[in-house]
Order: C-alpha cells, then sequence, then structure tokens
C-alpha cells in the first residue's frame, strides 16, 4: 500500500513538483522562532479571506443585482433562504473583521519595521492589497441597495468630481447614468464579485512569494539568514509546518470563537458593522441625516472633513493613505524593531496610533468639532513627514546577532 | 542575456537596424490596436440610451406653490427643489453678502447666465436649484426659519446639508467656511407659462 502512495507520488512530482512547492513553502521554509501574538494576523487575514470568497459565492446563488431586485433578495436571503441569515451574516461580519486583522497585521509591520530593506516589495504589495480591499468592501456595502449603500455610494463616487476638467465625465462614467442607479449596482456587482476578488487573490499569492522570498522578519528584527547551519538553515528558524501551522491553528481557534459570537449574538454590532439605515431600501428623494461611513473607512473620512475645500480634501484623503508606500524610504532607521530604538520611536508610534483611532471616532460622529479634526490630521500626517528625522538623530541598540542565546 | 552564448540553434540577425524597425512598427500597430480594442469596453461603462432618454425635460406646474413653499421634482435623477420665496426672504438675500464665498454668482458654471443675479432665478420669487449639495452631493434640508440654530446662532434661513455641515442661503449661495465650496447648481429651466416651470430646456434665445 505504501509503494503504491509513493509511486503514484513519484509519478505525480515527475510531472508537476508538487513536494517542491511543498518543502519550500511550508516544511522548509524557515521563519523565526520568535514570532509572538502580532504573528497571528497575516495567517488569520487568509482564513478571512476564504471565508469572504466561501461565503460570498454561496450569496452569490441567490442575490439578484438590480436596483429593482435586489433589496429584496438580500431579504429573502434573511428571511427565507435555509440558513442564509447565516452565510450573510458571516460575510458581512467577515468583512469588518478583515479590516481588524488587517489593520493588526499592519501595525505589527510598523511595530517591527517589516518594510524596511529587503521586504519593501513585501510592504508594497500588502498597501496595494490593502488598497484593493478598500475598494472591494465599499462595493459590497453597496449591493444590498439600502439607504447607506445608496447614499454612500453617492458621496463616494462623486469624490471623483474633485478632478479638475474631467471631474463630471469621470463621475457620470463611473456611474453609467446621471445618478447612482441600476447602471452603477450592476457594475458594482461585477466588480465585487469577480473583477476584485481575481486581483485580490493574485496580489496575496505575489504577497507571499515576495514574503518567502527573503524570509520573514520577528520582533526583534534580527536578520536570522546571517547564521546558518551546515545545511544552510537558519539557526534561529524553524520549519513553518509543523511549527507554525500548529500555532496559526490555535490562533483561529481563537479568532474563530470571537467571530461566531459576533456573527450569533451581534451581526450589527450595536450599527457599527450594519447601519440601521440599511435596513431601508435606496431612495434618491431623501438623504439619511447623517451618512458616516463604515468604521474602517472613518479615519480617512474625518481626514476628508477637516479640509474646507473638496478638491484639497480628496488630495490630502487620497495621501493619508498612499504615503504608506513610501514608509521603507521614510524610515531612516539603522534597526528594525522598536525595540532596539530609542523613546522617539515609541512615542511617535504610540501618537499615531492614537490619532488613527481618535480620527476613527471622529469620523463616525456628526458634531466633531473642526478643531479637533484638524488637529489630529495634523498629528496624521506628521508622523509619516517627521519620521525621516527621529529615525535618523535617535540613538539605537545594537541588535544582537542571533535572536536569543537563552 | 549578453554574457550568454548564442544558442546554436539560432542564427544572429544580420540587420539590426532593420529588426528594431519591425520591432517599433509591430509595438506602435500592436498598441493602437489594444487603445481600440478597449475603447468598446470603456464605453459600455458610459450612459446608455435608454438612460440618456430618461433625461428628457420635466414640466412641473407651480400654480398651486404657496409663498415660501418648495416642491421637489426628479430630473436626471437629480432632486430639484422649486421653490416660491415670499417678499421678505428676496429681501434678506442682499444682507448675506458678508457671510457667504460667492454672493455675486461669479463661478458661471453654476448657474446658467439668464440666472446669475442676486436672488440667482428667472423670475425674483420662483427658485428653480439642483438642491444636491456641491460637495458631496447629499440633499441639504430647506430651514426657511430665521433664528438661531444649533448649527448657526445667526440662521438667516436657507439650507443645510447634514452630512458634513455646509450651508447656503435661500438664492442656494454658499457660506464661506464650510466643506462645500460652489453655490447650489442651477438646472436650465423656462416658464412656457405663468403657472409652469420646464426643467432642463432653456428659454427661448437664451445661449
Amino acid at each position: 500500500m505504501n509503494n503504491l502512495i509513493t509511486s503514484v507520488g513519484n509519478w505525480v512530482d515527475e510531472r508537476v513538483p508538487v513536494s517542491e512547492f511543498w518543502k519550500k513553502h511550508i516544511s522548509e521554509y524557515y521563519a523565526p522562532k520568535n514570532f509572538n501574538l502580532w504573528y497571528f494576523f497575516g495567517s488569520l487575514s487568509m482564513l478571512v479571506l476564504v471565508n469572504q470568497l466561501l461565503t460570498g459565492i454561496f450569496l452569490t446563488m441567490h442575490y439578484k443585482p438590480g436596483a429593482e431586485t435586489a433589496f429584496a433578495s438580500v431579504e429573502y436571503i434573511m428571511r427565507d433562504v435555509e440558513w442564509g441569515w447565516l452565510i450573510r451574516y458571516m460575510h458581512s461580519t467577515g468583512a469588518s473583521l478583515f479590516f481588524v486583522v488587517v489593520y493588526l497585521h499592519m501595525f505589527r509591520a510598523l511595530m517591527y519595521g517589516s518594510y524596511q530593506k529587503p521586504r519593501e516589495i513585501v510592504w508594497i504589495l500588502g498597501v496595494t492589497i490593502y488598497l484593493v480591499l478598500m475598494a472591494e468592501s465599499f462595493m459590497g456595502y453597496v449591493l444590498p441597495w439600502g439607504q447607506m449603500s445608496y447614499w454612500g455610494a453617492q458621496v463616494i463616487i462623486s469624490l471623483f468630481g474633485a478632478v479638475p476638467y474631467v471631474g463630471e465625465a469621470l463621475v457620470e462614467w463611473i456611474r453609467g447614468d446621471y445618478f447612482v442607479a441600476d447602471a452603477t449596482l450592476n457594475r458594482f456587482f461585477a466588480l465585487h464579485v469577480v473583477a476584485l476578488p481575481l486581483v485580490l487573490v493574485g496580489l496575496v499569492v505575489l504577497h507571499l512569494a515576495a514574503l518567502h522570498e527573503v524570509g520573514s522578519n520577528n520582533p526583534e528584527g534580527v536578520d536570522i539568514k546571517k547564521k546558518k547551519d551546515a545545511e544552510g538553515r537558519p539557526l534561529d528558524g524553524i520549519p513553518f509546518h509543523p511549527y507554525y501551522t500548529i500555532k496559526d491553528i490555535f490562533g483561529a481557534g481563537f479568532f474563530l470563537f470571537i467571530a461566531a459570537f459576533i456573527v450569533f449574538f451581534a451581526p450589527e454590532f450595536g450599527g457599527k458593522f450594519l447601519k440601521p439605515d440599511n435596513f431601508v431600501q435606496a431612495n434618491p428623494l431623501v438623504t439619511p441625516d447623517h451618512i458616516p461611513p463604515v468604521w474602517y473607512f472613518t479615519p480617512f473620512y474625518a481626514i476628508l472633513q477637516a479640509v474646507p475645500d473638496k478638491l484639497m480634501g480628496v488630495i490630502l484623503m487620497g495621501v493619508s493613505v498612499l504615503i504608506l508606500y513610501i514608509v521603507p524610504w521614510l524610515d531612516r532607521s539603522p534597526v528594525r524593531s522598536i525595540r532596539y530604538r530609542s523613546w522617539p520611536s515609541k512615542v511617535a508610534l504610540a501618537i499615531f496610533a492614537v490619532a488613527f483611532i481618535r480620527l476613527g471616532m471622529l469620523g463616525l460622529s456628526q458634531d466633531s468639532s473642526t478643531l479637533e479634526l484638524r488637529l489630529w490630521t495634523f498629528v496624521y500626517f506628521a508622523f509619516f513627514i517627521l519620521m525621516p528625522i527621529w529615525t535618523r538623530l535617535e540613538p539605537t541598540k545594537a541588535v544582537p546577532e542571533r535572536v536569543s542565546s537563552a | 542575456m549578453s554574457d550568454t552564448q548564442p544558442l546554436a540553434s539560432v542564427e544572429e540577425p544580420t540587420d539590426l537596424s532593420r529588426r528594431r524597425l519591425l520591432g517599433a512598427a509591430t509595438g506602435v500597430m500592436g498598441a493602437v490596436g489594444a487603445g481600440a480594442a478597449a475603447w468598446p469596453f470603456l464605453a459600455t461603462l458610459r450612459p446608455s440610451d435608454k438612460a440618456k432618454v430618461i433625461g428628457a425635460p420635466v414640466e412641473v406646474f407651480i400654480g398651486s406653490l404657496a409663498p415660501g413653499q418648495m416642491t421637489r421634482v426628479q430630473w436626471r435623477g437629480q432632486t430639484i427643489g422649486i421653490m416660491r420665496r415670499t417678499e421678505q426672504m428676496l429681501a434678506q438675500l442682499p444682507e448675506m453678502t458678508d457671510r457667504l464665498r460667492d454672493p455675486a454668482s461669479d463661478t458661471t458654471s453654476q448657474q446658467p447666465s439668464y440666472a446669475q443675479n442676486e436672488h440667482r432665478s428667472i423670475r425674483p420669487d420662483i427658485l428653480v436649484l439642483n438642491v444636491h449639495c456641491t460637495h458631496l452631493g447629499c440633499i441639504p434640508r430647506m430651514i426657511p426659519e430665521v433664528g438661531a440654530q444649533p448649527f448657526d446662532e445667526n440662521w438667516k434661513g436657507g439650507f443645510f446639508c447634514p452630512c458634513h455641515r455646509s450651508m447656503f442661503d435661500l438664492a442656494g449661495r454658499v457660506y464661506s467656511g464650510v466643506p462645500a465650496v460652489l453655490n447650489l447648481l442651477v438646472p436650465p429651466y423656462s416658464f412656457p407659462d405663468d403657472e409652469h416651470v420646464l426643467i432642463g430646456v432653456d428659454p427661448q434665445g437664451a445661449a
């Protein structure tokens, strides 16, 4: 029996290098042995992506795009399709949790300098994934065709109207009509269900390929490839399988426990994941009193609100996201991890985190003071603009050769 | 590539300039072809003929519109407000100048030339406005009452956008220091007779 399995395996391997792939990326991919809690969020992002793809495929079997049918078909899924409510809540909760794990994953990279040489392209691909994810979630939010879907789309699409000269024509082209209409919904459906998921999966493959080429960073920021054993294996590395597959399964179990609690007991999450206004069908004649975006966009929305000029506001909002691309070059520090940096880096990162959260809160509210909006917007940008200065001037501790002698 | 030995199976080109010309010509033609092939795909995204037909003019009866009242109709999916302003409202307009960003309606894109005046309308009393906020397209609330409001202590009546707190006066002119920077848009319109407004058609003789 064993002989048969081996010979079939060999037969396949001679034609497609399955075991070579398995070794390179799983069983002989050496990751640093000192990963901590922050390193769960990469694999958790993958888990949520799979959840979104799987539940999304099943939702598509019942959802009917179109201004006349969309809202009713979502209610049909919720009420009449067996277990339809579960699939839909897994998808809508998954969207928010996607951003939770991605934000934590990005914060990890900022803390431990995971974007530094030689991982710049890993970071650039990651930021691109984040951008595509924003587009994907925005378009998905439009599909139920509730009031928030409709007016959110109205607000976001008109941002493109700020482009000089061609703005109006561009907006009309994106909408496919003189207002947000059936044509808009249908193209968003096509992009949300086919185009962007393809791009997203492709980018994730590239993100991992780039990571496995240069190897994972770690909380110490030590380059484990410097010290290798006689067979060329990093002394501080352990094979991804079984060590990190087991660890990640434990993380996934913990995460799914929390996710299941939300799906079953608080799927709307107090109006944060699904807004009450979105349970009212879209009506082009009535604007809801308040159109805040979903929580994961509110920091950028707050930056938009801080500027009393449409074009400048849109530019600043765009820059606030795109500036992430140049972080590998803004950071001039000779060390990666925050553990070997001094207080300026620690204070700056802490203040930045507070600014991001505070902007998120301000963007969610209708009565935020303009002064406070501008203050935190200023702090947000100061973090990036001043990064080359403090990272160059601050003293750093010497990074050890090995992860830990203990 | 340059350091490697030439392949035994490949014959070295003898005339490199001819090869370059052919390569460039193929590239250019390929780009033109790709552009031409992309066009139909991009053009499918524009408003369809059906959408264009639905964008036809709309006639509205205003005989029953009381002073101070506003009615709303849809034209091209946009909400158009038609309001009959009172004498007091019109008298208030010149006093607003200090608080407005563009009191004289100098931005020509925001109204047809026949509505570029103090009251931003053909007939002083009848105001025809696209009431979508010029910031991000929400529909501001019409609050005609004069008096302190939560968002403005010196409110003289006008439009207040709940999305981002932009304010406009009763001629749709934008306040300074709010997110919106343009006055509310006046659509093309005309009066076929005293009791009707035709939205989407300029008056005869107007450009």
